[in-house]
């Protein structure tokens, strides 16, 4: 009577498709390590990794240049992708993302506040803007999700429109406190802040990003079976046992806070989560155990190979690595809206 | 499983306006007990008060004596199931998963499927007659597909109350005959509400009639059904006979100038 498929296919196919993103996950590792205005065989960039004997200037440029950038891309990267990934079953949207919902643009706000003021002293960069990129994310989702509500539903369009206009007036904002700071190395940070970049990842930024993502995507795996429970609607979670308000509450605080940390440490990054959780989609499903893992690998991964075009394609220029992201996935975006099933709500 | 759901003066109003207004209605355990009357007569309104997803302004669902308002969604979850009206679902999960979702109530939430779930879901595809789509992504299916799949969802809750809001729309007569079958058979106390009134008369044990939020009529589908209750509740004429084949009130429709 049981119709199933082989049991192997499936769990064959998803550990196939981590196999590739780890390796893939790997080589951009490797590239970024090794590529950039100095080059150094991959190799070397091995033997320096693995703690080999490699007395050349080369040590330095991986370990203390390179890699902690590389590995903020990593954490940024997999941290977009997976709030990307539990907004959109937050607001049963496709088009739900941390930059599109103005998001990152509230956390740029609260860290850009916080670094001209000066407040927190010693623990400024490490401490008190993430915590107030935290408090403008958490802010700005509640601003856009109070506007975009009607009467419990929630249209897409509703939701971008609000995003997008939320996301301008926030980034305006950003802009003008940079700006009437009137410290010449706040222009290049305001720009810095709009579009995003890994140029300022140092070792001791690292930490609490790594900490609140492991931890952060750990709990949201944990949380896979409510987080399905909320594609089947509010009325259909509710029915489901899932006390539906109180559950999302707690989302919309982690989504917020894992957004924040990452702004803070690299500034407002599009596209990523909003393109790498729809690819993961087609590749294992929307079941949020098998999605969340696989999202997080492919944000690392793009985002690791944008920063390494960033830095590269207009070098010794460092491009914000925001410019790439939304060179292409703008028209992805597009593309993903057009192709929409027919009658499907956007 | 199965249970008794009583009613005491249930009401829920919005807007000043009383959508149902004291509402009172037993069903043993096991009986399939019906909701007829016309659109906004408040049918919907009253089974989402019972199923929880409104809170009525008065009165109390009571099953087995346990007061359904006050239990958390998951308690209520493990007792009564139902198949909401938005659950549109347009996320890529296939049919499999949309139905071991029914397992939810029973879990806790970290907790993965085991594989005596993966049969539930299994043998409730196959009771609705959907096993062949089970590995199809969900939103790719029709209407009376998605109705099956969703009241598989339900089947897969192990409910001691089923409560249904029009179960047979969008499906073809010959899944309507079965879904209500299979609803029958259950061996769960069903509260449905239902459009179509042969179907009621047929699988109801007990008809309730309700206009402009009060229950007009209970009683058998015999006792219910009556010529004079159908045009004074919903204004049409009628002739009501018994069916020779199924014993049950055959109703047919006469045009108003007939």
């Amino acid at each position: 009577m049981t119709r199933t498929t082989p049991p192997g296919h499936g769990r064959l196919r998803y550990t196939l498709v981590l196999g590739c993103l780890a390796a893939a996950l790997a080589t951009a590792v490797v590239a970024g390590l090794a590529l950039g205005s100095v080059r150094i065989p991959p190799g070397q960039v091995i033997t320096i990794l693995t703690g080999g004997a490699d007395p050349g200037p080369f040590r330095t440029i991986v370990l203390d240049v390179r890699l902690p950038r590389v590995l903020l891309g990593v954490i940024v990267g997999a941290g977009l992708a997976v709030v990307g990934t539990v907004l959109q079953a937050l607001v049963r949207n496709r088009l739900a993302d941390p930059f599109l919902l103005g998001i990152s643009s509230g956390a740029s706000a609260g860290a850009a506040l916080v670094m001209v003021l000066g407040i927190g002293g010693g623990i400024t960069t490490t401490v008190a803007m993430p915590a107030a990129a935290f408090a403008g994310s958490l802010l700005a989702l509640a601003l856009v999700y109070g506007l975009a509500r009607r009467r419990g539903a929630m249209t897409g369009g509703r939701l971008v429109l609000a995003g997008v206009a939320v996301a301008y007036i926030l980034s305006a904002l950003t802009t003008l406190i940079l700006i009437v700071s009137a410290r010449p190395e706040h222009f290049q940070e305001a720009m810095y802040w709009t579009f995003g970049g890994l140029g300022s990842a140092r070792w001791s930024t690292l930490l609490l990003p790594a900490v609140v993502l492991t931890l952060g995507t750990a709990l949201l795996i944990a949380l896979a079976r409510p987080l399905d429970l909320l594609l089947a609607g509010e009325e259909g979670a509710t029915v489901l046992g899932l006390d539906s308000s109180r559950f999302r509450a707690a989302v919309f605080v982690l989504a917020s806070l894992v957004t924040g940390v990452m702004v803070a440490a690299s500034g407002a990054v599009g596209f990523i989560g909003l393109l790498v959780p729809h690819a993961a989609r087609m590749a294992v499903g929307a079941s949020h155990r098998a999605l969340l893992p696989v999202a997080a690998l492919g944000g690392a991964v793009i985002l690791v190979a944008a920063d390494l075009a960033a830095r590269t394609v207009a070098a010794p220029q460092d491009v914000p690595v925001g410019v790439l992201t939304a060179l292409t996935g703008g028209p992805a975006f597009l593309w993903l809206m057009r192709r929409r099933p027919e009658g499907a709500p956007v | 499983m199965t249970a008794t759901l009583r009613l005491e003066g249930l009401s829920y109003a919005a807007d000043g306006r009383r959508l149902v207004d004291s509402a009172d209605l037993t069903a043993a355990p096991g009986e399939t007990v019906g909701l007829v009357g016309p659109n906004g007569s408040g049918k919907t309104t009253l089974l989402r008060c019972v199923y929880g997803t409104l809170r009525p302004s008065h009165g109390r669902a009571l099953l087995d004596g346990d007061d359904l308002l006050t239990m958390t969604p998951k308690a209520r979850a493990r007792r009564v199931a139902t198949v909401p009206q938005d659950g549109q679902l347009d996320f890529e999960l296939t049919v499999r998963e949309v139905v071991a979702m029914g397992r939810s109530p029973h879990k806790r939430f970290w907790e993965a499927d085991t594989a005596a779930d993966a049969d539930l879901a299994e043998a409730a595809l196959d009771r609705v007659g959907i096993a062949a789509l089970a590995d199809r992504a969900f939103p790719s299916l029709s209407g009376g597909e998605r109705q099956r799949a969703l009241v598989a969802r339900a089947l897969v809750q192990r409910p001691a109350l089923l409560v249904l809001d029009e179960p047979t729309n969008h499906l073809d007569i010959r899944y309507q005959l079965e879904i209500l079958t299979l609803i029958r058979e259950s061996g769960t106390t069903n509260l449905l509400a239902l459009h179509d009134l042969n179907l009621a008369a047929y699988y109801c044990d007990r008809v309730h009639v309700l206009q402009e939020g009060r229950i007009v009529a209970s009683g058998t589908p015999h006792e219910v059904l009556t010529a004079e209750l159908l045009a004074t509740v919903y204004g049409v004429t009628a002739e009501v006979s018994t069916h020779p084949a199924t014993g049950a009130p055959t109703v047919v429709y006469l045009p108003p100038s007939a």
